[in-house]
């Protein structure tokens, strides 16, 4: 005979209804439990949930755990809550007191908007009266921003982007060292077929939920992305943004190659830079060389567009590094002149001797060359992928908020109203609207679903004084204290994910 | 001491929320209010023990049920193996398919017996036991995968229709499907036949060895698990539509023979974006409009986590 669930000690302090575990009974294997909290008597396996899903296995330890985050997102269910850590990294504990943050993942809502939000919930925080008002966002406007570390060729601007051979977004104009994606928006979703619509769909909530997607780009690459994670392009997986452009490059280590070696050249698809003719080669006063470089020269020692775009050396579609040279002018040449050609990313690398004809004879690297190509690498970051979702809190969002919306919007830019999307932190933009940006890494597991508009559903939150809320015309009839949820079996903690929120 | 379930209006002051293990309950009915309130006493008074009632067969419960006999005691026990038994010949099937329907229609029977209701449904994760009584109506909503989020078509069903049971089934429920399917949604007369043949429906809807399905022995992922070492879904790559259409065809074939054996009264069965429906299920085509004003009034969702709206 089992007892009933007991409290464990050391979670004394919580007293919510979701917070309870029970002890449990190692069964024979040592890794499976079994659960006494019903008489189902379930055995579950490390990182599994019982029958009922409401209770699992963490590390051994019988936990209680959030039922369906995405299942229980309902238009028509009032009343399910996930509350979770408001800062820092998710620890396992399932609720900080006193401060819990309640977010919107789970609250439902409908579309439009046109009824109060499930929840508007006021907490007691710091002797201020604070309201959250929690609901979930239907997003028909809406798209990730994708930056992609890498230096490789993933399509010419403008070019399409594809999931599934449907079109979802574009590359859009690169930033400093990576690549960019501009994915969704109303067109892919509702503007074009009803196959487009819902690809589209789907790979915005992967993306935002952090799972690999693989992107087709039309004239280009095929690439891996997924949020926090290094892109893997055309079945490679990238490992370091490069240290800077060619031309920056040997700026950067001059000093380090003067006396080691006559020429550098440094290959990027962008600026190469040649070490004799560049600035920081003639304040070191190294000497000419006769190398001659193909492209076109932008200022002394840094040339464009030495070879075409491609998954090569530096960003360039090149196997053979020699190929972005000319022959060696004779006049200033000479047997024996010793050269470095590296990539930015000091990933590819190889050391010439020029023989009696000047022409470039490859050879072992020298112990000191080698160093400053580990050094290029070593200052290389981690290259990753970074989703950022962006919506918009329009009319009818905010009517679920106030029965005067455009007041939200101001109390927003008065910086009265602070907005957090599944509780982490948001940039809104200026100007009109509420449209924000948030990094989806930030969120908890699954924060996002959809409906079949088809639109992304992501959760807001609202938080501001009560006074503020009154003022802006709120819905303070429908505004119910924390305690009344805690005691209320719909609130559920989140379940712990590692990896999250790292 | 007896453990309590959970008994509790959901904060719509309308539905009645129970919960005791694994079960979920949903229960709306309409009715004067005296007829409403002994209907909500006596489902709550019915379901309180059910669970250990089932749990006391529960071994018995998760063997493979035979054809004709059965040495079950419970009533709800005895619904679920005579929901099974018709498929027991030809396949592996354990009571346990059939649970969650055979409990609903419990509850929804114990609440018929106490009150005079015009309409009323008890709801166990979507698998649903209805009551219409003369011109009454339900308009009953398609998830297109129970683990999203969003209605995709609806099901209206009239007191003339047969269908008083409803049970979906598939590879992202609460439950291990031996098949494909994103989700099987069937009418059927009861809702523990509905139950039963909705997981059978689900199963069939395969594509037998193909590479891009991954499949697990399903005592791998719950050791207690009725099914054994069958292996059960656990993920679908990428299909051709060819591949789709096929997969869809076997479900179909299957769903076909139940109809013709009055087993079900209709099935609509989802896979990868692509729908076939079976029998008349009154399921309009096309989807929803999307959520626009009143269109998501009076319609629920089916499938795990279901629910509907008055």
């Amino acid at each position: 005979m089992v007892g009933p669930a007991r409290k464990r000690g050391t979670i004394g302090a919580f007293s919510i209804a979701g917070l309870l575990m029970t002890d449990t009974m190692a069964a024979g294997g040592g890794d499976k439990i079994r659960c006494d909290a019903c008489p189902v008597m379930c055995y579950i396996k490390p990182g599994a949930a019982g029958a009922c899903d409401r209770y699992a296995n963490h590390n051994g330890e019988l936990v209680r755990v959030d039922p369906h985050i995405v299942l229980e997102q309902t238009v028509s269910h009032g009343g399910r809550l996930v509350p979770f850590q408001a800062g820092g990294d998710w620890d396992g504990k399932l609720v900080h007191e006193p401060s819990v943050f309640v977010t919107a993942i789970g609250a439902g809502t409908t579309y439009p908007d046109y009824k109060p939000a499930p929840f508007i919930v006021s907490s007691e925080v710091d002797g201020v009266d604070m309201v959250t008002v929690v609901t979930e966002g239907i997003f028909s406007y809406c798209g990730v921003k994708v930056k992609i570390d890498t230096d490789r060729y993933l399509g010419p601007e403008t070019a399409t982007v594809r999931a599934e051979g449907e079109a979802i977004g574009h590359v859009t104009t690169s930033e400093y060292g990576s690549q960019m994606l501009s994915l969704g928006g109303v067109h892919h979703l509702t503007g074009g077929s009803k196959k487009e619509g819902r690809v589209t769909c789907d790979a915005l909530m992967d993306l935002s939920n952090c799972k690999a997607v693989e992107l087709t780009i039309d004239g280009g690459a095929t690439v891996v992305v997924q949020a926090g994670r290094p892109p893997i392009v055309n079945g490679v997986a990238e490992e370091r943004m490069r240290v800077g452009c060619g031309s920056a490059t040997i700026g950067m280590f001059a000093k380090q190659w003067h006396g080691k070696v006559d020429e550098v050249v440094v290959v990027d698809d962008h600026i190469t830079g040649v070490l004799s003719e560049h600035q920081a080669g003639k304040l070191l006063d190294i000497p000419d060389t006769g190398i001659k470089m193909k492209g076109r020269r932008s200022t002394p020692g840094r040339y464009f567009q030495v070879a075409d775009p491609g998954t090569g050396w530096g960003g360039t579609n090149i196997s053979d590094p020699l190929s972005v040279l000319g022959p060696f002018n004779p006049k200033e040449a000479r047997p024996g002149l010793t050269m470095l050609m590296v990539s930015t990313t000091g990933e590819h690398a190889a050391y010439y001797e020029l023989d009696e004809a000047l022409r470039p004879v490859e050879k072992q690297m020298p112990a000191d060359l080698q160093f400053s190509v580990e050094r290029i690498q070593e200052n290389c970051e981690p290259a990753l992928c970074t989703v950022l979702f962006m919506g918009g809190a329009g009319g009818s969002l905010r009517a679920g908020v106030t029965d005067n919306p455009v007041r939200l919007t101001r109390s927003v830019k008065d910086a009265l109203t602070r907005v957090t999307s599944g509780g982490a932190p948001v940039y809104v933009w200026p100007g009109g609207g509420i449209t924000f940006m948030v990094d989806v890494t930030q969120m908890p597991a699954g924060a996002f679903g959809y409906v079949p508009t088809p639109a992304l559903v992501a959760p807001i939150e609202f938080t501001l004084r009560l006074s503020d809320y009154a003022a802006l015309g709120g819905h303070m009839d429908h505004v119910r204290p924390l305690a009344s949820l805690r005691d209320n079996t719909e609130t559920r903690p989140m379940p712990f994910i590692p990896g999250r929120r790292a | 001491m007896k453990r309590l379930p959970q008994i509790a209006l959901l904060p719509d002051g309308k539905r009645l929320h129970l919960q005791d293990g694994p079960i979920d309950l949903v229960i709306e009915a309409k009715g004067s209010e005296n007829d409403l309130r002994a209907a909500y006493e006596a489902a709550a008074r019915r379901f309180t023990g059910l669970l250990d009632e089932l749990c006391d067969e529960l071994t018995e419960l998760r063997k493979a049920a035979d054809p004709v006999h059965s040495s079950l005691n419970g009533v709800v026990a005895r619904r679920m193996h005579a929901a099974v038994a018709p498929f027991a010949a030809e396949q592996f099937i354990t009571p346990m398919a059939a649970v969650a329907g055979s409990v609903a229609e419990e509850i929804l029977g114990a609440m018929l017996g106490a009150a005079r209701l015009d309409r009323a449904y008890v709801n166990n994760g979507g698998d649903i036991a209805l009551h219409l009584a003369a011109a009454e109506h339900f308009a009953i909503g398609l998830m297109d995968r129970p683990d999203r989020h969003g209605v995709m078509q609806t099901i209206g069903i009239d007191a003339d229709d047969a269908a008083r049971g409803i049970a979906t089934s598939g590879r992202h429920g609460r439950s291990f499907s031996l098949g494909i399917a994103d989700a099987v949604t069937v009418l059927a007369r009861t809702a523990s036949q509905a139950d039963a043949a909705a997981t059978i429906i689900a199963n069939a809807v395969d594509l037998p060895g193909h590479p891009a399905i991954v499949r697990l022995p399903a005592n791998e992922l719950q050791p207690d698990s009725d099914l054994g070492a069958r292996l059960v879904t656990r993920d679908v790559g990428k299909l051709r539509d060819e591949e789709i259409d096929e997969a869809l065809h076997a479900g179909v074939s299957r769903a076909q023979q139940l109809l013709a054996a009055g087993l079900i009264e209709g099935a609509a069965l989802r896979l990868l974006g692509e729908t076939a429906v079976v029998g008349s299920t009154g399921i309009r085509a096309g989807a929803v409009p999307a959520f626009h004003g009143s269109a998501v009034e009076g319609t629920a969702q089916v499938g795990s986590g279901a629910r509907r709206v008055a």
